[in-house]
């Protein structure tokens, strides 16, 4: 057996595997954030707790309706979308003319609300949800024991943040999406619907969050606290990477997630706060972070 | 904020400001009464907890209200202050004037660096790398050996204010609290009406036309950001003193986030908006504990109603009213 830097090579790839998972749901998680960023110049707070509703909502769609894994993927970030657009038209709709501000104080409370109240149904303690038969069992690759799933969640991972980029970058929606990103009132003036294309957007981000949800929830139990502290980490991506650009967010996404997997290898007692340190170096040497325009 | 700089858009005359100027003396002579007579007509540790976050939130004020920066992270100052503070207290064997002070200062060191690398970003970005740096304090708070963990630093000994008066007794305890909490406000409003105060004032309404004016926007608002998590620290010092406890509590994002809804419930950008703020929340908090984690969900409707609904709070509300600045 050989070794690295005096670290064995399961621990050392297992721990990087597990980084490129983390790294996967942040790169989905600030995709998801820049996109209602672009068009509604807020922050969505809540986008935690909706990642933490895909899991449970994947995990109520078996227990409660016997509805499998590979229908939850697809029904779970419909459903948290559809009340992302219910959020939209109730709430945020109505604070367009003022401070961005009051977008993020009132995604704050929604997300107290919804955390709060998944927390008095279902405790801390957290559900299982079990590995779809398909991916379970794993394969040796020789340097590590790849579980199946796990690699299942990267692939997939990367196909939707790919798929992403694909939208709104090269196709006609993503064009007028874009375009309004600029300049609302000019794409307006075109004759496109523009609150209803950012209801939309809201909506398809939240949706992202909640499938980001779905892909976690065999990992890590559905907990209703899991999205609190990761959507701080999140922020912290999105400050690293600049929310200017689509493939930097998720280019970010993957590279952080790897070095905190490198981290908990090398120096454990930092794994927690890597990302923030790392958030410190980029505001000390590109304040507008790394593929950001100035802002 | 908008409803903030639309209300000072109506420029007051020089004799506005002046009546102005009585009537907040008025007003805080009256509180300062209050104060001298409160504890024989309610719990002094309540006022005391009220007087603490009441501070928390006039400091965090002084930062959104007259900078306009949303500090999502001012967790962290109270919580550091607040372990440094017992700390000094409990192992180091200082008397509580020391410990309150050394508390403050690491809370202003803290806010100094924090301040100079938050500001490099504007609006939403400021909100998420205060709140990315506050967790960074928290995952240190859990981890460093001196702050006990999730235990945190029980028994923290009051002692004695300059070797003289006996701080054990809960009254004489509560006269130090509520002198600290008058200094700590009263230095607020000299800030907030000072040639300094004008200039923040003007960068948070437009920013560029006060670089173009001349003025080093980023030194103000690095020194405003400093002075509130000062203040800010200045609270949790003295509320470890008071509690004689310092925990993650104080330095968890949650703890950042009921700043945040004091102050929205009492008036952004108001004088006196964030200690009524801090007295309703505490009050409910106090009055719900038994309800466990419905506070949360409760706190998390009161935010949606004052954004939806009540933007102003009740002091701004109040102001409009009356049609005076309070």
């Amino acid at each position: 057996m050989f070794e690295l830097l005096g670290i064995p090579p399961q621990a050392l790839f297992g721990q990087l595997l597990l980084g490129l998972i983390n790294g996967s749901f942040y790169a989905i998680l600030s995709l998801g954030l820049a996109i209602i960023f672009g068009l509604l110049n807020i922050i969505n707070f809540t986008h935690g707790a909706q990642y933490m509703m895909g899991a449970f909502v994947a995990w109520m769609l078996l227990n409660y309706a016997g509805i499998g894994y590979w229908w939850a993927l697809l029904l779970a970030p419909v459903i948290v979308g559809a009340m992302g657009i219910v959020i939209d038209r109730l709430f945020l709709a109505r604070l367009r003319d003022l401070d961005h501000l009051y977008g993020l104080l009132l995604t704050f409370g929604l997300a107290l609300i919804i955390q709060g109240l998944f927390r008095n149904q279902y405790g801390v303690s957290g559900l299982p949800y079990s590995i779809p038969p398909e991916l379970a069992g794993g394969r040796n690759l020789g340097f590590m024991f790849l579980p199946n799933y796990r690699g299942w969640v990267v692939v997939a991972s990367l196909a939707v943040c790919l798929a992403t980029w694909f939208v709104i970058e090269k196709t006609r929606l993503g064009a007028y999406l874009r375009a309004a990103t600029e300049n609302p009132t000019l794409v307006q003036a075109f004759g496109i619907n523009v609150p209803r294309l950012i209801t939309l957007t809201y909506g398809f981000g939240v949706g992202l969050a909640a499938l980001a949800g779905v892909l976690a929830a065999p990992i890590y139990s559905v907990n209703p606290n899991m999205g609190a502290d990761l959507i701080i980490v999140v922020f912290a991506v999105v400050v690293i990477g600049g929310m200017g650009s689509i493939l930097g967010s998720i280019v970010t996404g993957f590279g952080l997630g790897l070095i905190e997997g490198l981290t908990k290898v090398f120096y454990p007692e930092a794994a927690a706060t890597v990302i923030f340190v790392v958030m410190v170096v980029v505001l000390l040497v590109k304040p507008a972070g790394l593929f950001g325009r100035t802002a | 904020m908008a409803s903030v700089s639309e209300r000072m858009a109506a420029a007051p005359s020089a004799r506005a400001a002046v009546d102005a100027a009585h009537l907040h003396r008025a007003i805080f002579v009256g509180i300062a009464i209050f104060l001298a007579v409160a504890p024989f007509l309610l719990y002094p540790v309540f006022l005391m907890k009220v007087l603490c976050f009441a501070l928390f939130a006039c400091a965090f004020n002084l930062l959104l209200g007259y900078g306009g920066l949303l500090s999502f992270g001012h967790a962290a100052y109270l919580g550091t202050a607040s372990y440094i503070c017992a700390h000094t207290a409990k192992v180091w064997g200082m008397p509580p004037e020391v410990a309150i002070l050394l508390g403050t200062a690491a809370a202003a060191a803290l806010g100094f660096v924090f301040g100079s690398l938050a500001i490099r970003r504007q609006g939403i970005y400021f909100a998420m790398i205060t709140l990315a740096l506050a967790q960074m304090v928290f995952f240190f708070s859990l981890q460093a050996p001196f702050t006990g963990g999730e235990d945190g630093i029980q028994a923290v000994p009051r002692g004695h204010l300059f070797g003289l008066i006996d701080l054990s007794r809960d009254t004489s305890l509560y006269y130090v609290v509520a002198v600290i909490f008058l200094v700590g406000v009263l230095f607020i409003y000299r800030v907030i009406h000072s040639p300094f105060g004008q200039v923040l004032k003007a960068i948070r309404d437009n920013e560029p036309r006060a670089i173009s004016l001349g003025y080093a926007t980023n030194r103000y608002k690095l020194v405003v950001f400093t002075l509130s998590a000062t203040l800010a620290g200045l609270a949790g010092a003295t509320k470890a003193i008071v509690f004689q406890l310092a925990s993650l509590t104080d330095v968890h994002w949650t703890m950042s986030g009921e700043v945040v809804l004091m102050t929205l419930v009492g008036g952004m950008g108001t004088v006196f908006g964030p200690m009524v703020g801090a007295a309703v929340i505490v009050t409910m908090q106090n009055y719900l504990a038994h309800l466990g984690a419905w506070v949360t969900v409760i706190q998390g409707v009161i935010f949606v109603i004052c954004v939806m609904l009540f933007r102003e709070g009740i002091i701004g509300v109040l102001a409009r009213r009356l049609k005076r600045p309070l």
